[in-house]
Formats: C-alpha cells, structure tokens, sequence
C-alpha cells in the first residue's frame, strides 16, 4: 500500500472527519426542517419593521411586555423542576432497587400524564381536585363542611402540580434506567472500605448518576419553560409566560413582528440554559465500565425499606394516577343523573360516551370515529419513532467522537424544545407550502414535528449508553470474524437495547401526544386522537364532555398498549432469538 | 508464516515500537515477553489490525495485511480483559466466531461443547458469563479464541488468574492444543516459567524493539546483556573492571574475579557486569579462585533448595546462592564459582 | 426483535411511497380548497349532494383556531393553500381586507341578506353566519339560592352576585374579547374600566380560555364548578339540550339578554386572490348562501345564519334567547384599538 493510499486512509479515520459523517444527516434534518422555518419567519416578520437591519427602534418594544412573562417563566419553570425533581428522584430509587406487586402497571401508569392534552388533563384535576370533585365532595361530607376546603384551580400550585402531573416521568425513566445500569461491585467496595450506606450513595453513586440526573433536569426545565397549554388553562391571565405571550401576539392581536422577537428571546434563553448546563455536567465523558453486574430489583426486606416504599408509591399515586383514574372513572359515571341534585356522589355507570363516539350523530362531514383517529395516532408515531431512532442513533455514535463540533451541534440539537411551537408552526407555513410538500397527501410535517422534539429526549439518553460499551468488546467481535455492521448488530444494539426501548416510549409519547408545532399544522385528511378530543370539549353539552373524556380514556388505552408492547420486546431480546 | 516488518508505532507522541521485526513459523510458538508497557499489547493489535502501524508492514505467507481489515484476518486473539460479551451465555460466547463463518447449527453446538470440554468446564454452556469467577471467564476467553481454529493464535496473558496447578494442567493443555493443531502461536506473559515452558522461542522486547531472540534455554545460558539478565533474575549481579582479557579477569568488589565471555571480550579498562547464578554456587573450604567468603543473613525455603542470602564484605545487595541443606543465620561459609560459571555481560540499559 | 425493526421498516417505507404517490384522481373532475378553523362543521349529506350537482370535489383543509387560520391565510396570500377562506370574524374583518387577501364577488345571494350584516360594501368578505357572546348562567343555581337573574351589565357589581360571574382573558380568548367589548360598546371608552374596577371589587374570576371557564368554573356545565354565571354563546343552552344524557324539556341554563349584555359576532367567507379555481369558488360560496347550506348551519355550528328565509331547529327556537339589542362595535375601531383595549384591561384586573 503505497504512502499516500495510507494517509488518506489515516485521514478518514480521524475522530474528527468520523464525527462530521455521522452528524451531516442529523444536522440537515435539523437546518432543514427547524431552522429554515423559523428563519423564514424571522425574516419575513421582521423585515419592514422598526426593528429590521441594525436598527434598533427601542420604542417599538414594550419591555414590561417582555420582562414580566420571561421572569415569570423562568421562576415556575423552576419551581416545577424542583417539585419535579422532588417526586421523581425517590421514585426512581424505588423503581431501580426494589420489585412490588404493580410495579410494571404503575411504571406505564406514571407515563401516561405526559401524552394527554392539557384540556383533558384539566377535567381530570377537576374531577379529581375541583370544588365538587370527588376529594372535596369525600372531605365536606366526612368534616360536615359548607364550602369545599381544597382550592386547586387557577392557582400558581395547579400549574406546579400539573406539571408535576406531566413530567415526573421523564425524571423516573431516565434516572432509574441509568442507575440500573450501575455497577453494583463499585457499591461493594465502598462498603468494604467502611462508608455508610449514606456516604456510598453521596460519594460513589450520586456522582455517577450526575449525568443521567442533570439531563433529565434540562429535558424537564425546557418542557416547563416553553410549557403552553397547563400555563393556559390551570393558570390564569396573571400568570402569562413567554409562550402564552407568543401565542396572543401571533394568533389574537396578529402582531408577528413582535410575536418573532419574543421567539427569538426564547431561543436565546434556551441555548443559554443548555450550554450552561453542558458545562456543568459535560457532555458525560464516561468511563468505558468493564462488563459488570447492574443493580437488579429484589424484594424489600427491612421494615424501613417498605415504610419508604410505600411511601413513594403512594405519592406517586395519588399525584399522577389518581387524576388519571378520575378521568376515566369519569367517563364511565353518569354525569348528571338528575340537575337538581347537586353535592352528591352519582350512581350509576354507562359506556354511553363510547357509543356515542361511534356514532355520527348529525352526519357530521368531520366526523371522527375513534378507529380513525387511534389508527392516525399511530401511524404518526411510528414515522415519529422511525425517524427518531435513526437520526438518535447517528447523533449518539457522532457524539462518540471529542471533538468540537459536539460542543456547538449539541446545544442547537436541544433548541427544538424550548422553541415556540406557535412561531415554528408558521414558520412550517410559510417555507412547506410548495411542492414537494404541499402536493402531498400525508402530512408527513405532522411526524417530522414530533421528531424534533423527541431527538432531544433520545439522543441524551443513547448517547451515554453508547459510550458505556468498551472498545474491548468490539475489538473482540472484530477478531472472531466480525464485519463493523456485524459488530453493530452482535454488540452495540444488544447493549443498546435497554435505552432503546426507553426512547422508543418517549417518542412514542411524544407523538401521541402531540407536542410541538403538529398542534398549529394543517391537517388534511388525518385526524387524531388530540385533535378529536379537542373537538369535543371545545363544545357544550353533556354528551359532549363525556365524549372527549371517553376518548381521552381511548387515548390512554392506546398509548399503554404501546408502552406494553415495547417493553415485551426488551423481555424476549434479553430471552435470546 | 507471520512475518512483522519494521513496526513503528507512538503513544501520546512518544516512539513505543521502533522498528520491531519478527517472524512466526507454522507449529511455533512466540513467546514476547517484556516489562509492562512496552508495547506488547499494542503490537498483538496491530498484527489484528486493530491498530494501524505508522511505519512498517505485517505479512500473512508473504503477502501484505495491509488493507485487509480485522475481520478478515482469521487470526485468533486472546484479551487481556477478557472482553466476553456480558449479554450472552457461555456457549454463545465461544460460537460466536463459529457463527460468523456461517457453520450449521449442529456442528456449532458440537464444537462448543467439545471446547468446553478442554478448558474442563462442560456443562457451563448455558452461563451467564457475568456470574463467572474470574478463572472460569480467562478459560471462556480462552476457548472463544480457540475455538474457530484461527491461522493464527495471539493470547495476552492468557493464564494469569489461574491458580498453580490449574495453570500447570491448562498450560500443558495449550501446547497439546497449539502442537497438534499446528497453529502458529504468539504468547505475551509475564511469568518466565511460563515462557520458558510453552515458547518454542522467546522474543524480549525492551525500550520498542527486540533486544534478544531465541530459544529458551540460550536466554538463560547466555543472556544478551546485563538488562536480559536482570530481567530473567538470572542471579547476582556484580560490575566491575576489566583488567585483563585473556584470561578474562575483572576487578570488582568482590575481588578480583576470573570470567568467562560469550563473546567477544571486553578490552582492558571497560566497565563489564559479572552474572553469579546461585545455583552454581561450590561450597569450599579450600584455597581456590573466585573465592567468596560471608555471613547468612537469612534464608528462605523454597521448595527443593534453600536460597541463603550472603553477606560478603559488608556488601549490599546480599549475595545468593542455592544449597540443599539449611544453615543457621549468622553461620560463616565461603563459596566459589569456577571462571567458567561467571559469565561477563555487556553493560547494557 | 431485528425483524420487527425490519418490519416496522418496511412498513414505514410503503407509507412513504404512498404518501408520495400522486393523487389517482381523474382529470376531468376539479375540486374546490376551502380552509376554515377548526370550529367548521357540515353535513356530509349537504356536501355529497352539492358535489354531485355541480360535479365538483370539495376538499376541506382546517387550519386550527381563527387566529391560526387567519395568520396562514396571510403569510401564504402568494400562493394561498385554498380557493375559500372561511371563518373571519368581525374583530379580524378591517385586518384582513387591509392585507387583501380576497377578490370581490358580487354574489347575487347578497341580495337575500340583510344589510345589517353586510360591514363590507366591497364585498369581499361575505358573511355567512352570527351569533352571540352572551353571559349564560345556571337555572337551579339561581333557583336553589332564590337570586334573581341580573338583567343588565350593571347589575353584575351588585354585592349579591359577588364571585359568581367567570370571564376569560380578552387576550387569549375570543369570547373574552367580545364580552370586553360589549362592556366598551355599553359603557363607552372612557367608562369601562370603572365598570372593569367594579367588577374586579366584586370578585369576577378571570380564566384563560373558554374551555376552562365552562368545563372547570361553570356550574351549570358538565363540569359542575363553582360559578353559575359564564361568558359563553347564546347558542350555548340549546347545545346543552341536544348533547343531554337523558331528554331534557327545558334547557338547564339560559343568556342574560339584557341591553348590551350580548356580543354580536358575524363571520365572513372570502374568495382568496390567487386561488386556483376563483369560478369554482364562486359558485360555492353562492352555495354557502342559499338555503340548505344556511340551514345547517345551526346544528352543526351553533350559530345563526345570515338568511332570513332559513328556518331554525325547533331547539333553537325553544332554548335560545335572542337579545333585542346585541352590542357591536365598528370593525375599523376593533382592528385600531384592540391592543390599547387588552392592555388597559389587563392593567386594571392586574392591579
């Protein structure tokens, strides 16, 4: 092989050459399908107005306007991440440790707050929480009180709570997936050594977790920070974030220019806070582990351990799954059997709303059977899984390679989730509405929305998987015989697979719920479940409400089945094929 | 078979192999020894092809490996680390390699069972590899390798966490394997013993290249130098000044010792290092050449013999020698070496 | 599990190639784009039967909420995605001829509409429907308490409706907005917020959207909250008797009807500059107009039509009140003084 065959040879095996490879795809998805349209939109909103080319006409802008929501933001957006953070850290010791009767059925339980619609999920609080919601209702009939003593609603707490609500799973899957994957003889050792099980924690497993910890914090903080529709509807006009601004200027006072500056405030307080907390905990330069014994769930066995157990799932419960059940509950409970009576608890169940559903009862043109709209549902999810997995893969095995390029890439991969789903949504206007995609008849920008705010959630939680797998288990494989896309498919996927399938729920979820610009995209012949939802609560009438409380169960449903599905999948990879 | 050519290689800017060339017969095994970090590992990868050299070329039958990448190679490579995959049993270890040249299922499973056998653990198959002590996984890794009869065997300390005698039994079962099956074999360790008894040739690699090569009996009847000595424990080490060449004689501060040379003697005035192995040390009472006179001042059993420590003139390090019977500590004794049995060395780094 | 990665693969890759594949519809038949929010309803008959007269495919594109709507509408006036644009509203009316996003058609069903309803003599926007933003509140709630219904806006400061009434943000909510502006319309630019004081003196609760104040704070709704009285449709109570559980004879909650207490909302149907098929279009929109599109309008959209000679569902006529005297404001006014209006409002319930 002659001298300069090699050398370019040497060239191309270069961290840095080997990075941009793996980025380029990713990186255009991104160009193409997030920062075209909002700079299409910038520009377009800005130019010709005070504030286009340098000139900054500062009279234009009213700061207050500015000021209040962005500090207003920030402040509950972290609050909740603190609550958060509160709830989901001892549940994902207990998820981690210990096995208890339910524990699968609670796992999928804690996740299904994160797909629902904030509409539905304020009925449920309300069924739940609300003046004569069962709690009050249970606690004025037990006190022998007049008023009801718990006020929940349009409260700065019910959207501390309803974020909660939405996003201790992330905090639970994230976390717990990376601590079972802890080595157990590191734990040992310390022991050995004479720390307590306190100082072990602190000392060897707390560092360790930090990675996993601090991305889970980021993903909640930017969920919290752009968060729309629990800020609307729990809240109230005093509590206005940055998005709720957006959406007013954009869609109630057609005030673009401003509506895109606000936009642009938000990016810059996103990268801010993701480069910030990329230098903190950096971008997770684990230590290959040697193949080594994770943490495997047992029985409690001291009376403490199931105090504190009980404990945790208890909260759990109550918080996340009990709004949940109330919601269903509610759509199988007769909503009025009779006007007058009111502070009573209701007899009576009856799968009306579900008939009902079915049935076009005014041969409405936009009629939705729940068939359709579940079936949408999934489909888009699947794209949406599809295209995240791929584009998550090559991100995690790009990030494999130190380079400086990681540094910048990163934090714009993470802006999608902090960015103003309104803004990208007329953005996605102004530049899709040509051919190729204005010809189409499946609205494929539906699952691409979805993918750019799931790529986040996944590239975080395989990048580090990837990285735990030693350079000596595929050198091995390389040995026996084994081509590179061999040693892919025998070792990393294997050793993937559990943060494979933890991404597979989250952009499961994701799309089921539909976050992100989809919510402001035009939707020709597919409906979904969301939006049929919306359909029905946006108009008056009993049968109406039940109906979108039936379908909301509907929905539930369908995303669990999906979770179940994807976590039988891990069983029969561990079980060999 | 195997032939390296002038292997250059750096680590973090530092040369670690420089100009290293060897060659592996069919039926042999080549054993590299050398002290930790110096390069060994590395060059076991680089003949893989999992490392690129930076100078240099390794060829298969004469032809170049260069460009043919890892998994084409066909050559077996035993980890240090083991490196046994953690999310699949003991049998589907070791038929990895089986499965990746496409053999039917039926002749897989005989293969593995038959290999488990060897390495005495039938039965194993179904393990999960991480329940395995770290004995039990050495063999795994060991059987992995073996077992798609690759043309060529590279191990890294294959037997280093075994205890003696399942060494002993697993060793002698190595050079069964390697001798019938005519694989020609390299072999990285740090125990001699080992060395001595499986290497058909031993290569030392010292400071990025091969400082001495040979059978093993001539690196311990004539090491290339003070350094090959020291490393091989060969015995005591003594420097000194060469007086006259012939008959070789050196002043040291022992005496003035009469030598022998290897080769060619050193010229009056050099520094020359003397080698007294102890077990050739002559109990004397008599007047003779090469006479050294001391004080035990200690002995450990070892076995077959006793090593006494002697302290000659005051001297440090203790000079020591191997003698059958036990002495008291304290005891006066003098020993004698015949010139024959001093070997001179090259001063060497 | 790697064959359900392949599977689900290949899955994915024929929906593509669907997805992809161009329309398989003959040439011969055109086909009309209408856009609207996501609020449009219609019969599938009604549709069926105008496409197989005139021999046409009417494909609907929904757009999300008004403001969405609108907004698409404009960013994509070049090379609109729609023949028809409908669902402008009389508060977004001044903005959207001001961007000339539609042509004018003199549609000869105008003749059949009452002027009243007519606030573009250009003609460019054509109305289509009304209804309005009116107070509902809970029947056996002011039965139970024996209060007696409040009949005008003032009335609503009385101590004895204190924290029973629930409004929505004017600016995050259509709705909401037009209540501030019946207020504006009745008290006039320099009075309403005094009256705005008063009623925050009195405890209104304010939520951010109309879901919210009906669902969650309305008692009279499914929703069982606390407040019996809610800024809602006038069609709002009829909608209640429809979607009932079980048969209702009287409608649970009513409208305050008092002078001003009612918004008069009328939305408009366009025919967008650009559109692919403007003589297409022109006929629907002719259709919107006549007869048995208008009578549809009520059952599927709860809101009134535009033509007189339309008859109404009997439950519209048993259940609904009607206001003798709706407020309304000048469209030019709304589109120039609309933020001024949020802002102040805000200042004053903020304070």
């Amino acid at each position: 092989m002659n001298a300069s065959h090699r050398s370019l040879r040497r060239w191309t095996r270069r961290p840095a050459f080997r990075g941009l490879l793996f980025w380029l795809v990713p990186a255009l998805f991104l160009g193409y399908f997030f920062y075209q349209p909002l700079l299409a939109l910038f520009n377009l909103a800005l130019k010709g107005s005070a504030l286009s080319g340098w000139e900054f006409d500062m009279s234009a802008l009213n700061l207050t306007r500015i000021w209040r929501p962005l500090s207003f933001t920030i402040r509950q957006a972290a609050l909740s991440t603190l609550l958060t953070l509160i709830l989901g850290l001892p549940g994902a010791w207990a998820f981690t440790h210990f096995t208890f009767p339910g524990k699968k059925f609670l796992k999928t339980l804690t996740t299904l707050p994160f797909i629902l619609p904030t509409v539905v999920v304020a009925a449920g609080f309300n069924a739940l929480l609300g003046p004569r919601g069962w709690i009050n209702l249970g606690l004025m009939s037990l006190f022998n009180l007049a008023t009801p003593p718990i006020q929940f609603l349009n409260t700065f707490g019910a959207i501390l709570v309803a974020h909660v609500f939405y996003n201790t799973t992330i905090i639970l899957r994230v976390v717990s997936n990376a601590w079972s994957q802890q080595n157990i003889r590191l734990q040992h050792a310390s022991q050995v050594l004479g720390a307590s099980p306190w100082h072990t924690f602190k000392e060897i497993t707390l560092p360790q977790l930090k990675p996993a910890i601090f991305s889970g914090t980021l993903l909640v903080f930017l969920f919290n920070f752009s968060s729309f529709g629990v800020v609307l509807m729990l809240g109230g006009p005093q509590y206005a974030t940055l998005e709720v601004e957006i959406y007013v200027q954009a869609l109630h006072l057609l005030n673009l220019p401003m509506a895109s500056v606000l936009s642009i405030l938000q990016l810059l307080c996103t990268l801010l806070i993701t480069l910030g907390h990329n230098r903190a905990s950096g971008l997770g330069d684990l230590v290959a582990a040697p193949p080594a014994r994770g943490i495997t769930p047992r029985k409690p066995t001291r009376v403490i351990e199931r105090v504190v157990l009980i404990l945790i799932i208890t909260t759990l419960f109550v918080l996340l799954v009990a709004p949940l059940s109330s919601l269903a509950l509610r759509s199988i409970v007769k909503l009025e059997p009779t006007r007058g009576e009111r502070g009573e608890i209701e007899r009576g169940l009856t799968l009306q709303f579900y008939r009902e559903l079915a049935v076009n009862r005014r041969g409405d043109l936009f009629f939705v059977p729940p068939i359709t709209a579940a079936r949408n549902s999934f489909l888009f999810a699947l794209i949406t899984i599809g295209l995240t997995l791929t584009l998550g893969l090559l991100v995690a095995y790009a990030q494999r390679y130190r380079t400086p390029l990681n540094k910048i890439l990163d934090p714009l991969l993470m802006l999608p989730l902090g960015a103003s789903a309104i803004t990208l949504g007329l953005g996605f206007i102004i530049v899709f509405n040509r051919p190729p995609f204005s010809t189409l008849r499946f609205p494929l920008l539906i699952p691409i929305a979805h993918t750019l705010v799931a790529l986040p959630f996944i590239v975080r939680t395989l990048s580090p998987a990837l990285r735990n797998i030693s350079t000596s288990l595929r050198n091995a494989a390389r040995v026996l015989g084994a081509s590179p896309l061999r040693v892919w498919r025998e070792v990393d996927l294997p050793l993937m697979t559990p943060s494979i399938l933890v991404s597979t729920i989250f952009a499961l979820t994701i799309s089921l719920g539909e976050f992100g610009a989809s919510t402001f995209l035009v939707r020709p012949d597919y409906p979904t479940l969301p939006v049929a939802i919306y359909r029905y609560i946006s108009q008056p009438g009993a049968l109406n409400y039940g109906q979108a409380l039936a379908m909301s169960t509907i929905l539930m449903l369908v995303c669990a089945a999906g979770i179940f599905t994807i976590e039988r999948l891990q069983k029969s990879e561990k079980d060999g094929n | 078979m195997l032939s390296v050519i002038n292997i250059d290689k750096s680590y973090e800017g530092q040369p670690l192999l420089k100009g290293v060339s060897f060659s592996v017969d069919e039926n042999e095994t080549v054993c590299l020894l050398g002290p930790s970090g110096s390069g060994k590992s590395t060059l076991l990868r680089i003949i893989a092809g999992l490392e690129e050299p930076e100078g240099g070329d390794v060829h298969w039958k004469h032809a170049s490996l260069a460009g043919i990448p890892t998994h084409k190679r066909r050559f077996g490579l035993m980890f240090q680390d083991y490196a046994l995959f953690p999310h699949r049993n003991v049998a589907e270890n070791i038929a990895f390699g089986l499965k990746m040249q496409n053999l039917p299922a039926d002749e897989i499973n005989a293969r593995v069972e038959h290999a488990l056998e060897t390495i005495g653990m039938a039965g194993f198959a179904h393990r999960k590899v991480t329940e395995l002590s770290g004995g039990e996984q050495q063999r795994v890794a060991l059987a992995r390798a073996l077992a798609p009869n690759p043309r060529l065997l590279m191990l890294d300390e294959p037997l280093g966490a075994l205890d003696r005698t399942l060494r002993e039994d697993l060793g002698q079962e190595l050079r069964r394997i390697l001798h019938e099956s005519k694989i020609p074999a390299i072999y990285v360790t740090h125990d001699q013993e080992e060395a001595f008894s499986l290497a058909d040739r031993l290569l030392l690699l010292h400071q990025g290249a091969i400082i001495q090569g040979g059978r093993p009996h001539e690196f311990f009847h004539h090491p290339r130098n003070e350094w090959v000595a020291r490393f091989f424990g060969l015995g005591n080490l003594v420097e000194g000044t060469v007086v006259s060449r012939t008959p070789l004689q050196v002043e040291t501060a022992l005496g003035l010792i009469h030598a022998s040379c290897d080769r060619q003697s050193p010229a009056p005035g050099q520094r020359a290092t003397l080698l007294f192995r102890p077990s050739q040390a002559q109990l004397t009472s008599v007047e003779e050449v090469n006479l050294l006179a001391g004080r035990v001042s200690d002995q450990v059993f070892q076995g077959e013999k006793y090593q006494v420590s002697l302290t000659i003139n005051d001297r440090l390090p203790e000079f020591k020698i191997l003698l059958p019977n036990p002495l008291a500590i304290g005891e006066r004794l003098q020993v004698h070496y015949p010139p024959s049995d001093v070997l001179c060395l090259e001063n060497g780094a | 599990m790697r064959k359900i990665i392949f599977a689900l693969l290949v899955l994915i890759f024929t929906l593509l190639i669907g997805a992809c594949a161009p329309s398989a519809r003959p040439a011969e038949t055109q086909s009309i784009t209408v856009v609207t929010h996501d609020s449009f309803a219609i019969s599938e008959e009604l549709i069926a039967d105008f496409e197989s007269e005139h021999d046409v495919k009417v494909v609907f594109v929904r757009g999300g909420d008004a403001g969405t709507t609108l907004n698409q509408a404009i960013l994509t006036k070049e090379n609109p995605v729609a023949d028809v644009f409908f669902g402008l509203d009389n508060t977004f009316l001044t903005r959207a001829l001001e961007e000339e996003l539609f042509i004018a058609y003199d549609s000869p069903m105008l003749a059949h509409i009452p002027a009243a309803f007519k606030l573009d003599p250009g003609n460019f926007a054509l109305p289509i429907d009304y209804g309005d933003v009116c107070i509902n509140y809970d029947k056996a709630y002011f039965a139970d308490h024996n209060l007696p219904v409040p009949s005008s806006l003032k009335a609503l400061t009385e101590p004895q409706y204190a924290g029973l009434l629930v409004v929505q943000n004017p600016a995050t909510s259509s709705p909401g907005l037009s209540f501030l502006m019946a207020t504006i319309a009745h008290f006039g630019e320099d009075g309403y917020l005094d009256y705005w004081a008063a009623l925050k003196h009195n405890g209104v609760v304010v939520v951010s959207d109309w879901e919210t104040a009906y669902y969650t704070n309305f008692s009279g709704s499914s929703g069982r909250g606390p407040q019996p009285m809610v800024v809602s449709y006038g069609s709002s109570p009829a909608a209640e008797v429809i979607f009932a559980e079980t048969e209702l004879a009287q409608a649970p909650t009513g409208s305050i009807i008092g002078p001003d207490t009612c918004f008069r909302q009328i939305e408009f149907v366009g025919i967008l500059k650009n559109a692919a098929n403007p003589d297409q279009a022109k006929i629907f929109v002719d259709f919107m107009l006549s007869v048995p599109f208008q009578e549809d309008i009520p059952l599927q959209m709860f809101v009134f039509p535009v033509n007189p000679q339309a008859s109404l569902p009997q439950a519209f006529l048993e259940h609904v009140d009607t206001p003798d005297q709706p407020a309304s404001l000048p469209p030019e006014l709304i589109d120039a003084k609309r933020e001024a209006w949020i802002n102040a409002w805000l200042e004053t319930i903020l304070d």
